[in-house]
């Protein structure tokens, strides 16, 4: 059984600002991390690797060099191995060029695997259009928001309990296939010190775009089919009025009067 | 152009068994394409050698122009015996309505379902010009597998200038299956979409949580395909139709090409609950609630007011509350006339899955709190202990004599 986890290392979002002068992003001390669904589709993994402990895990990233960092937590939480896809040819990449990228490298670097693991949406881009991307041109079946696997007929088949509109569902495929993973029962687990010390033993390969067999003008910006015109800042709304409620009884005064000249009661 | 690799072809009638278009026949042990074939990818998907292969080269640009119409995917929810088209379908085609005018072309929804589909009369008082239906006994439910090869293939035979799907779930799933499939360029989660002086569909979304937006332009593949945020675009008053225009499209589907099958479903919501997508009253609860049992509060006062509770990320994180009931970018996006969020600092996830939301009336004992920005009313202060005191009023009033 192998299982590869693909996996984006994303800025910490909250701090990240548009400068209104230049319209661009303002990156300087935004700190990155591993996006916290590519935590919990690395959990669940793991969770896989406890039940079968002959399971090997590789964890992939296309990144700048930089997202060693993240690629170095999965490691620490308890993946086998490493592959970081980095090279300037790689840069400006949408999420067409993206995933054609990330299966190559699958095919061609990996081979064989029978399980793709990847987080449901990046909390950067939030697309969540990578992973059923990689299953289409893989020719491989996908199921989208997984909380829960099982692995049925002696690993042949897999069972992925999956969020919908209206609750769960449980859905059936035979591997290999691709599951995106959701939050669902999932925690972001701490190393500890012994994992750290350890992963710094394990395999963390870089792979350049000469490693892989497809045309250069197919990576990055080049093999893009989208293409951004613009960036601004969000219209923001003006604020209302604020009131103090230390007396909570006329605070709920004023609340009955809004809505009540609103015509909701 | 498919091509079959004859050296790994077995002949093992696979293709022929599995393509919705009698395209390919077995001669002499070997698959043969015929000029039926739609390049919908049936076959390549299901070729357990690996013999058959498409290229899709891009468009050169003189042929963009080729490519006319708007097209929306008419996607349908199960409602009592019968399949119609959701909301969003309604949005997309008040929306669509105003590009497919600014192109000077036709606007058209595309269906699938089975025997149940129902309720298409209705896109035409909704800006439809024609409904293209797809009808199928394996088509009563949305499967990825044979949603993505059905509307490739009808995309391959109509070249529409533009395809926009809802960003549900499943829309989110089966626009980049498809955008893979034909090699098209794809937008997440729109916001905002509008046809600039090229014509090119310009795609605005959020990005970075919704820190920022962004503006995106597919220029060289066609159609320009886009998932649209539901809730975000007004929808326009139904017009009387001018002509109701419903086209079949003919296909022959195996079971072989669904390669998921459901188990079971729980719905984790009760029966004829109002989801909190559709509710006009909502009141949210976050981290400032402090405990579980204090949703009891929440609850109340949401009955008080004939509407549903919803939470944020942290309380469904906290299995407070189902996923279903989720609001923000990476749960869902609400447009109630009125939102109260109580306990709520207001995270800009968050925000910007409210922002369509009528009337906004935030509780919280922070000043600071983020929520005030964009709030109507704020008051700060305790709200575990303002709540009862604002269900009391609530309650005193309404048995007031008026």
């Amino acid at each position: 059984m192998k299982i590869i986890v693909c996996i984006k290392q994303v800025p910490e979002i909250a701090d990240v600002q548009i400068d209104p002068e230049t319209g661009t992003l303002i990156r300087e001390g935004v700190d990155s991390i591993l996006n916290p669904f590519c935590e919990y589709a690395v959990e669940m993994a793991l969770r896989i690797k406890r039940q079968h402990p002959e399971t090997e895990t590789v964890a992939m990233s296309m990144g700048p060099f930089q997202a060693k960092a993240a690629l170095m937590r999965c490691l620490e939480m308890g993946i086998d191995r490493a592959v970081l896809l980095a090279d300037k040819k790689f840069a400006g990449a949408d999420t067409w060029a993206t995933a054609l990228t990330l299966a190559e490298a699958i095919r061609t670097i990996e081979g064989r695997f029978d399980l793709i693991l990847v987080g449901k949406q990046a909390i950067d881009g939030d697309t969540a259009q990578v992973g059923p991307e990689i299953s289409e041109i893989l020719g491989i079946p996908e199921i989208i928001y997984g909380v829960g696997l099982e692995l049925r007929n002696n690993k042949k088949k897999i069972r992925v309990t999956r969020e919908i509109e209206t609750g769960n569902e449980i859905v059936e495929t035979k591997l290999p296939c691709l599951v995106s993973v959701s939050k669902g029962p999932m925690i972001r687990s701490i190393s500890s010190f012994q994992e750290i010390l350890d992963a710094r033993n394990k395999e963390l390969r870089l792979v350049t775009a000469d490693d892989l067999t497809i045309d250069a003008h197919k990576l990055g910006l080049k093999g893009s089919f989208t293409q951004v015109v613009k960036i601004f800042p969000p219209r923001v709304k003006k604020q209302g009025e604020i009131f103090d409620g230390s007396d909570a009884q006329a605070a709920a005064h004023k609340l009955t009067d809004l809505l009540s000249s609103r015509r909701f009661i | 152009m498919l091509t079959v690799d004859r050296d790994k072809c077995t002949g093992c009638n696979i293709c022929e068994k599995v393509c919705p278009f009698g395209a390919i026949v077995v001669v002499d042990g070997k698959a043969q394409v015929q000029d039926t074939c739609t390049l919908c990818g049936a076959c390549v998907t299901s070729c357990p050698v690996g013999a058959l292969s498409i290229e899709r080269g891009q468009i050169p640009l003189d042929e963009l122009g080729a490519f006319s119409g708007v097209f929306v995917w008419g996607e349908c929810e199960h409602r009592a015996e019968t399949l119609i088209p959701k909301k969003v379908v309604k949005e997309l085609l008040s929306q669509g309505r105003l590009l497919a005018d600014k192109l000077r072309q036709d606007l058209t929804v595309i269906t699938l379902g089975d025997h149940r589909l129902t309720g298409l009369d209705s896109l035409f008082a909704h800006g439809a010009d024609r409904v293209i239906r797809c009808q199928h006994k394996l088509l009563g439910r949305y499967e990825p597998d044979s949603f993505t090869l059905v509307i490739s293939a009808i995309i391959t035979k109509y070249m529409p200038a533009v395809f926009l799907f809802g960003a549900t779930p499943n829309g989110r799933e089966l626009a980049p299956r498809i955008a893979a499939r034909l090699r098209l360029g794809l937008t997440a989660d729109c916001t905002g979409l509008d046809i600039d002086e090229d014509g090119q569909l310009v795609q605005t979304r959020p990005a970075f949580g919704g820190n920022i937006m962004a503006s995106i332009v597919s220029p060289f593949t066609r159609p320009q395909m886009a998932t649209v945020r539901p809730n975000v675009f007004p929808l326009a008053q139904p017009n009387k139709p001018k002509k109701i225009r419903i086209q079949d499209f003919q296909i022959s589907l195996s079971k072989a090409l669904i390669r998921t099958k459901k188990v079971a479903t729980h719905r984790l919501e009760a029966d004829g609950e109002a989801s909190i997508e559709e509710a006009d009253v909502i009141v949210s609860a976050g981290r400032g609630c402090a405990n579980k049992e204090n949703l009891s509060l929440i609850q109340e006062l949401a009955s008080a007011l004939g509407g549903v509770v919803a939470g944020s990320r942290a309380i469904v994180e906290l299995d407070w509350l189902p996923h279903t009931k989720q609001v923000g970018q990476s749960g869902l996006t609400v447009a109630p006339q009125l939102y109260i969020a109580i306990g709520i600092s207001g995270a800009i996830q968050h925000l910007v899955g409210i922002s369509s939301a009528r009337t906004i009336i935030a509780i919280n004992n922070d000043p600071e709190a983020p929520i005030f920005k964009v709030a109507d009313l704020g008051i700060v202060g305790d709200a575990l202990e303002i709540l009862p005191a604002f269900i009391r009023e609530l309650k005193n009033r309404s048995s007031a004599p008026k």
